[in-house]
């Protein structure tokens, strides 16, 4: 087994002890990878492993069976200590049918395992995917070590019995192989078991024929010697309290139904299917018990719109979408700067441009979210760095949006959406209070007795919010230019100036936190890396391998992109080098340069996956090197 | 369950919404912005009907709402003392469902004009009107645009020579009833803008009416468009061209003949299995269809709507179609209601899930 700088093995020829594991499994997008990782995810999660996941699936929901454009994989990395990414290279392959192990051999390291579903491999499917021989026969595998199981026909044989059609046994071989590497890796089955029962509650017959080729899979490890050895990675120590796994998108969801309570409004989701950004519509549906109303909307722009008139009765609005919703959504979210309304615009990042890679991930849309609206019309960004961060991102969303009265663009993207992680729980009691307080009384400074829609909050600059029902404080707001403080509408090109500046002044003088860099060698680095989003994963795990070979870096990630933190600046200029990688064509970059005018190095990939490390690795010591 | 599959009488449009005893004049409801439209714009009278109709439905100015896309017609909230949003274009039914569905307690209408909710708007209006939210659309058809300096609308008549048309215009216009209708509104009615009683009548039926409401009124644009609806303005073309709608009454019009007998009645056209104009002399009263805008079968509604060509040698005015229907944020409400009754939010059970693991 392959294994990288830090880790170690240890144990006896029966069972090997790993620090962290990779495992992919890759199939037919009807094959149920995303079902077998899932719940091989639980089973390291309620061992207590750390772990992250990188599912990785095609856009058609079945592209033509055992093609490579149909391949659907699930990638998990579990590990006896706190890990960042979901992996590099799969330590063991899952390969289905020829086509996943043809779309997923480049990744597996020499020597690593795979183990494939024998019974796919046949003249046909073969031939569907450009192999001239079968790779198991013709000696290409040599440098791996191979597992041949014809998982279908065991799968078949085991469920023999129990009447089921020879169709629908092969179905569960899926079920067969997640069997299998429970038993190879040590995991706890009790869950799975259950997990069926529950999934097919009302086919009592199907979560038997599952759990019985689940076992069969256990048992074929145990039985056959076939396999030499198992292995074990001990729970990881992670900080005390109770854990979940959870995935990005529904740690969104959740946020949303906190900033709920903790804001005691009634939230409104207006939206409009799209991915990688629809299970966030899917999570909330389900929770109407906190007073959140889903709307699906004819369009994006009918679902931005109910969010906005949500928000212009009192509640909290939000929308969920993906780059190509944030452009039609573009002049409501405009229209929100002019009102000064709430509105929390969740922006699930694809990869662009027009409908380009759905169900891909990107930092895409950084430049569309600053600027991606006509006229001076600054919006604040917040950005989660990991799954569980987008619980904590959602709320600070809600928060900037509530006490400021502006709408905000939280960015995740489709790695953190789809990817799962361990969270600690949060205790309810410690969330913040999101509260705010309505107009609900005449404020005209001239004692009119009249009501001043833009007369703002002297700290926040914020105007009120006066919510129709409120007796003597009716007003009318819109698109057009307001007078400052009266609010009527006002063509005034010295109130437009002032205008437009006070509301770049409202944005850039949100509260956000300071960067911290983190430097363990204590002030030596000469580089920073200045990462955002999902990239904290990988520019942490590649920071780490850097400093295990002994040269010092620093690392510092961007949570809020709009306004940037105030002593950004400070920070950039205290190194020789700064390198931004990004998952773009350099989008943070030209900010931090336009802005500050650091000579910032950009690294940059839109391949629609997440860096790995180990390239990171390369292009740190690279620049490294270049400044020795 | 809603209350129409319990058999319980259904609310009316304006029964959550906080009435006032205080009386109240037309000019409560004028806002102190000076009003600039154009001198003898159409939408000055239906302003003034507007803001003379309101203090007759005794609510609280304070829950009343009006919600405007983009066009000259989408100024008028700001002319009303009362909440207002004056948006962006085409997008009004959404903003204002997004409203309605949080807060019933409000009375909201979004008033749009020909291009604001035919053109870029047109997706959302059938959207609204499909849905049933509890809204009430005033589409001012004046069948040009007018913000932009005259270029033809989709209701302008085909051959329209405008500014972006010199040589005609080529598409087929909408006739906004029977697409409400064809939308399957559960409220559609029509009204001139110089006629303030008719007017009233449906902006009064249309603000009681539990579900969306779509009131097409036809709106001179006296610089662009000047005169479009003259003929149903002078009192002998008028008489000739315009049905008006009674609820239980047949559908007659026409010149009184001297017996006191109207000329014309809408009978049934066997041909087409539509409706058609014809000399009550010719075919009898008892052959003359009945307006029943209560049916729930949409299809005489429709085919009354179809009279109406873009040459409005025939104008059928009055209320289409007043149907109950379930109106979608009542449903949306019941469902957050019921869940919140059924099974009580605890954020931290939502939190833990139901696989959770402890370190120690």
């Amino acid at each position: 087994m392959s294994l990288s700088e830090v880790d170690e093995k240890v144990g006896d020829s029966s069972s090997t002890k790993l620090n962290r594991v990779v495992i992919r499994f890759a199939g037919d997008s009807g094959d149920g990878m995303q079902l077998t990782g899932d719940r091989f995810t639980s089973e390291a999660a309620s061992f207590g492993n750390d772990l992250a996941t990188l599912p990785n699936f095609p856009a058609e929901i079945r592209a033509p069976q055992g093609t490579l454009p149909g391949v659907s994989s699930f990638q998990l990395h579990f590990a006896d200590y706190d890990i960042l990414t979901p992996g590099d290279r799969p330590d063991v392959l899952v390969a289905m049918n020829p086509a996943a192990l043809k779309a997923n051999l480049a990744d597996v390291p020499k020597s690593g395992i795979i183990i494939v579903n024998t019974d796919e491999f046949n003249k046909r499917n073969l031939t569907k995917v450009g192999y001239a021989a079968n790779p198991l026969e013709d000696g290409s595998l040599e440098n791996f070590q191979v597992y041949e199981v014809a998982m279908g026909t065991i799968t078949q044989g085991a469920l023999a019995e129990t009447g089921l059609g020879k169709k629908d046994a092969e179905r569960c071989k899926n079920m067969f192989a997640l069997g299998l590497l429970s038993w190879m890796y040590h995991r706890p089955t009790e869950s799975t078991e259950q997990f069926l029962r529950d999934k097919f509650a009302k086919k009592p017959d199907i979560a038997e024929a599952n759990i019985l080729a689940f076992r069969a899979g256990w048992n074929y490890g145990e039985t056959t010697e076939a396999f030499a050895v198992t292995y074990e990675v001990a729970p990881a120590k992670l900080a005390p309290g109770t854990y979940r796994q959870i995935t990005g998108n529904t740690a969104l969801a959740y946020g949303v139904v906190a900033s709920a309570e903790l804001s005691k409004l009634p939230v409104l989701l207006g939206t409009y299917p799209i991915t990688p950004a629809s299970d966030i519509l899917h999570e909330l549906s389900k929770h109407k018990n906190f007073n959140v109303t889903t709307f699906q909307a004819e369009d994006e722009i009918a679902g931005i719109g109910a969010a906005l008139g949500h928000a212009f009765g009192g509640g909290l609005g939000m929308t969920t979408t993906s780059g190509p919703g944030v452009a039609l959504k573009s002049e409501t979210i405009g229209l929100a700067v002019m009102t000064e309304l709430p509105l929390v615009v969740i922006d699930v990042q694809r990869g662009g441009p027009s409908t380009g890679l759905p169900t891909k991930t990107e930092q895409a849309d950084l430049l569309q979210a600053m600027f991606g609206r006509n006229g001076e019309s600054p919006v604040p960004i917040v950005a989660p760095a990991t799954p569980s961060d987008c619980f904590d991102a959602a709320l600070e969303a809600t928060r900037i949006a509530l006490h400021y009265r502006t709408p905000v663009i939280l960015l995740s993207d489709g790695s953190i959406a789809n990817g799962s992680e361990p969270w600690l729980i949060p205790d309810v009691e410690k969330l913040p209070d999101l509260s705010v307080q309505y107009a609900n009384e005449p404020n005209a400074p001239d004692d009119s007795g009249e009501f001043w829609p833009y007369l703002r909050d002297p700290e926040t600059l914020a105007r009120p919010w006066a919510v129709p029902g409120t007796p003597g404080l009716q007003h009318r707001i819109g698109g057009l230019e307001k007078q400052e403080g009266k609010g009527s509408i006002s063509y005034d090109p010295d109130n437009h100036d002032a205008m437009v500046r006070i509301r770049q002044s409202k944005v850039d003088g949100i509260e956000v936190p300071d960067l911290t860099v983190d430097d363990p060698s204590g002030g030596e680095a000469k580089m920073l890396v200045l990462g955002w989003g999902s990239t904290y994963g990988p520019i942490g795990a590649a920071a780490r391998r850097v400093r295990a070979k002994g040269m010092p870096v620093a690392s510092a990630h961007l949570r809020n992109l709009n306004p940037f933190p105030a002593n950004l600046g400070d920070v950039l200029r205290r190194y020789e080098r700064v390198l931004v990688p990004e998952m773009n064509g350099g989008q943070l970059a030209l900010l931090l340069r336009g802005k500050y005018l650091v000579d910032v190095r950009s690294y940059t990939k839109v391949a629609g996956l997440p860096f790995k490390a180990e390239e990171l690795e390369q292009v740190f010591t690279d620049h490294i090197g270049e400044i020795a | 369950m809603t209350a129409t599959d319990l058999g319980l009488p259904q609310l009316g449009g304006l029964d959550l919404v906080p009435s006032t005893e205080e009386p109240q004049k037309a000019k409560d409801y004028k806002s102190d912005q000076e009003v600039r439209w154009c001198p003898g714009c159409g939408d000055y009278i239906v302003l003034n009907t507007m803001q003379s109709f309101l203090p007759t439905l005794g609510l609280k100015p304070e829950n009343i709402v009006f919600i405007s896309g983009i066009g000259c017609s989408s100024r008028f909230p700001y002319y009303m003392n009362t909440y207002g949003m004056h948006s962006i274009h085409g997008r009004a039914p959404a903003i204002a469902t997004g409203l309605a569905v949080g807060r019933p307690d409000l009375s909201v209408w979004v008033v749009t004009g020909d291009g604001d909710a035919l053109s870029i708007g047109g997706n959302h209006l059938v959207h609204a009107l499909r849905r049933n939210v509890n809204i009430k659309i005033l589409l001012f058809n004046n069948r040009i645009y007018g913000l932009t300096k005259g270029q033809y609308s989709p209701t302008s008549e085909t051959g329209k020579v405008t500014k972006s048309t010199p040589m005609g215009s080529l598409d087929t216009p909408f006739n906004p009833v029977s697409l409400a209708l064809g939308a399957e509104a559960s409220f559609v009615g029509r009204a001139l803008d110089s006629d303030k009683k008719g007017l009233t009548e449906v902006l009064t039926a249309a603000a009681n009416h539990r579900g969306s409401a779509l009131v097409e009124i036809y709106q001179n644009c006296p610089i662009f468009n000047d005169g479009a609806f003259d003929m149903l303005k002078d009192r002998d073309e008028a008489e000739r061209r315009i049905i008006p709608l009674r609820e239980g009454e047949p559908v007659i019009f026409g010149p009184e003949s001297s017996d006191g007998e109207l000329e014309y009645g809408v009978v049934r056209d066997p041909e087409t299995g539509g409706l058609t104009v014809r000399k009550l002399a010719e075919v009898g009263v008892e052959q003359v269809v009945t307006h029943n805008p209560a049916a729930a079968d949409p299809a005489q509604a429709f085919a009354l709507s179809r009279l109406t060509g873009s040459d409005l040698a025939h104008t059928v005015t009055g209320i289409f179609r007043n149907v109950q229907a379930p109106s979608y944020d009542d449903l949306a409400r019941e469902q957050v209601q019921t869940a919140m009754t059924k099974h009580p939010g605890d954020l931290q059970q939502l939190l833990r899930g139901n696989d959770t693991w402890t370190v120690s």
